[in-house]
């Protein structure tokens, strides 16, 4: 590693200016350089304001039938309308804030599960430890879907926040596994060992000393899940296993399933909202490529230099590590030219 | 061969949690919606199949929460899952054991082919880092952030009911009569191709992404630059130094990740109607045929289970640190 981050200083400044300073301002801000992280957080943002302003700006009532039954899209409905003439771009419009509200409060949830047995078994130790990542692990053997669908199957109605709840549940142990993992490398460091040697109190260290280190990690598996979770609904809506009279993206495609529009063609009915589905989790996957790279140098330098390194004219290889010696960045120019 | 003890005491543990979940779940829920249904075979159920039933679903309410529990068990230690509902009086034993092994064949064989070409293909990005095969990655971003149904009514539209080279769905061919023949085998290849793509294409980003991942830390190893520096063949570090130590966790993480891959490809099943296991739970969802699903989810959880003890042991042949242990 050590070896990554000087070549990383010798990088000229105009590729990476932020990454030569260590301030930690700096260091912050480097996460939003990243331009992956930053397609995925625009993204996620577009969603974020669907969400919140969908339902108004709906040009027509999801629910509503009308006359214009398995229209194509046209300039008065944009994505094309149902076999009953519902109007698919307001069903897309209404039914991003189920997706969203249903993947952040999983999320959410799961990951403060995670946190506190993950956490707390690597902090801990011993049987405590062997318990909880036994625990964890048996819940990550466990296939999640089927579990999920036959929790669900057997509520008599499951709306959102239910299916949220249930995620949650069933989804944690991944989070939990990887937070253990750290918490325990973390633990033998010297600066916990000081703490503990001052006499700070188990929780100060975990609040104060560990967690801090383990931001990004708990923000990359909250990433993941919010992803698994976005996932795990709309299955579960186009299995038509939760209610299906709550607009998401999965409940268009369920009717569209059952009312045969593969078979009529009408591939306006189940293009979109699945199109919706993958950039949402393009998103999602983006940010944490982003905080991958900002954890692990290694596949951070790759990215930033890739492009660098070729319009000089270098092949990456491994086993030997490209050095330049230190130029101005116009000279390196002029150079491959 | 201490750490195979570990892990079978923990695999026993796990399918051991399984069962138990699968016991309490019925006793959590509201009961409601399944005396509803219970109402209405009152009288055509058999009394050891409804005591069968009551005891799987958990409407005991005379007999204490352990004596359940026991009973339970020894049901399950018989074979015996009660009777579906949907395909009455078919017991749920015997439906489940015709459609496991068309779940077997085709998501176990989808999975392994993914596994091996995403792997090989991992390798090769990994390795020629920060080149065009980078650009691979995004492409196979979108594949991974994908719901794997989603792909498959895609591939329906396009390759069955747009250009109608393959059938729609189904699992062979109706006419034939299910035989060893060639017809027959040649039919199940068939209708198995489209399945089997699309759930390759749908699961393969994860693992070429993993690999390029551990390509990339462990190229960067003293090691690897030794041996490319005593000069030996690219090839023989690619293969015999760096991929080697870098497909270790990959072989962990598939292991781990068995459970989500076989989610997805049961929906997968869902969506070509595709007769296996998958099917039959979506089956029984949406009859609320609650011993068929309390039965798939048990089969799927202890074919999982199975699967990870396997690829537990091609990591314990793999690596040797795993065999010094203690």
């Amino acid at each position: 590693m050590a070896i990554d981050s000087t070549i990383l200083e010798d990088v000229p400044q105009d590729v990476a200016p932020a990454l030569a300073a260590a301030a930690p301002g700096k260091r912050k801000l480097l996460f939003l350089r990243n331009a992956k992280a930053l397609t995925g957080l625009g993204i996620m943002a577009f969603f974020g304001v669907i969400a919140i302003i969908g339902p108004w700006i709906a040009p027509y009532d999801p629910n509503a039938i009308s006359a214009d039954l398995l229209q194509p899209p046209s300039w008065s409905h944009w994505m094309g309308t149902t076999h009953t003439g519902q109007d698919i771009f307001s069903q897309i419009l209404v039914g991003t804030r189920g997706v969203l509200v249903v993947g952040l409060t999983a999320g959410i949830i799961a990951t403060v599960i995670g946190m506190i047995v993950g956490v707390t078994a690597g902090f801990v130790g011993g049987a405590g430890d062997e318990t909880l990542s036994a625990l964890s692990n048996i819940f990550l053997v466990i296939p999640q879907l089927p579990l999920i669908i036959i929790i669900a199957g057997q509520l008599p109605s499951a709306g959102g926040i239910t299916v949220a709840v249930i995620i949650a549940i069933t989804g944690w142990a991944w989070g939990a596994r990887v937070l253990r993992a750290q918490t325990l490398s973390l633990r033998k460091r010297d600066f916990v060992e000081a703490a503990r040697a001052n006499g700070e109190r188990s929780w100060r260290i975990i609040g104060a000393e560990i967690m801090p280190n383990l931001t990004a990690i708990i923000a990359a598996g909250f990433v993941g899940t919010v992803t698994f979770a976005v996932l795990s609904q709309i299955t579960l809506a186009f299995l038509g296993v939760t209610s299906v009279s709550d607009w998401n993206w999965g409940t268009i495609l369920f009717w569209a399933q059952n009312n045969l529009a593969l078979q009529r063609g009408a591939w306006w009915w189940f293009v979109p909202a699945g199109l919706c589905i993958a950039l949402l989790g393009m998103a999602l996957t983006l940010i944490n490529f982003g905080i991958d790279e900002f954890v692990n140098p290694r596949l951070r330098s790759t990215g930033l230099r890739a492009r660098d390194l070729r319009r000089r004219g270098i092949r990456p290889r491994i086993g030997f590590t490209p050095v330049v010696r230190e130029t101005s960045p116009r000279a390196a120019q002029e150079d491959q030219a | 061969m201490r750490f195979l003890l570990r892990r079978t005491i923990f695999y026993a543990l796990t399918a051991w949690a399984a069962v138990t979940i699968n016991f309490i779940i019925p006793r959590l829920m509201p009961g409601d919606p399944v005396k509803a249904i219970m109402a209405k075979y009152q009288g055509r159920l058999d009394s050891s199949a409804e005591q069968a039933i009551r005891t799987l679903l958990g409407l005991q309410e005379d007999k204490s929460i352990w004596q359940q529990y026991v009973e339970y068990w020894s049901l399950l230690l018989h074979g015996n899952l009660g009777v579906s509902f949907q395909f009455f009086p078919t017991p749920v034993a015997d439906i489940i054991r015709q459609a496991l092994p068309w779940t077997v064949g085709l998501v176990g064989l989808a999975t392994i082919v993914s596994f091996t070409i995403g792997t090989l293909v991992g390798t090769g990005i990994g390795w020629r880092r920060g080149t065009w095969a980078d650009q691979l990655l995004p492409l196979s971003t979108f594949f991974s952030a994908v719901p794997y149904f989603w792909l498959g009514l895609i591939c329906i539209a396009v390759f069955s009911v747009g250009l109608g080279w393959f059938p729609t769905n189904g699992s062979y061919d109706r006419s034939l009569i299910p035989s060893l023949n060639a017809e027959f085998i040649g039919s199940v290849l068939y209708y198995g191709i489209l399945p089997a793509v699309t759930i390759v294409v749908s699961s393969i980003a994860g693992w070429i992404l993993g690999m390029r991942n551990m390509m990339v830390t462990v190229s960067s190893e003293d090691y690897v630059t030794v041996a490319q520096a005593k000069g030996l063949s690219e090839r023989r570090v690619l293969f015999g130094y760096a991929a080697r130590n870098a497909i270790l966790p990959q072989v962990s993480s598939f292991a781990l990740s068995l459970g989500f891959i076989v989610g997805g490809t049961l929906v997968m099943e869902m969506v070509f109607s595709y007769q296996g296991i998958g099917y039959v739970l979506y089956q029984a969802v949406t009859t609320h045929d609650y011993p068929l699903m309390q039965g798939c989810f048990l089969v799927i959880t202890l074919s999982v289970l199975a699967a990870n003890i396997l690829a537990d042991f091609v990591y314990a042949g793999l690596d040797p640190r795993t065999r010094q242990e203690g």
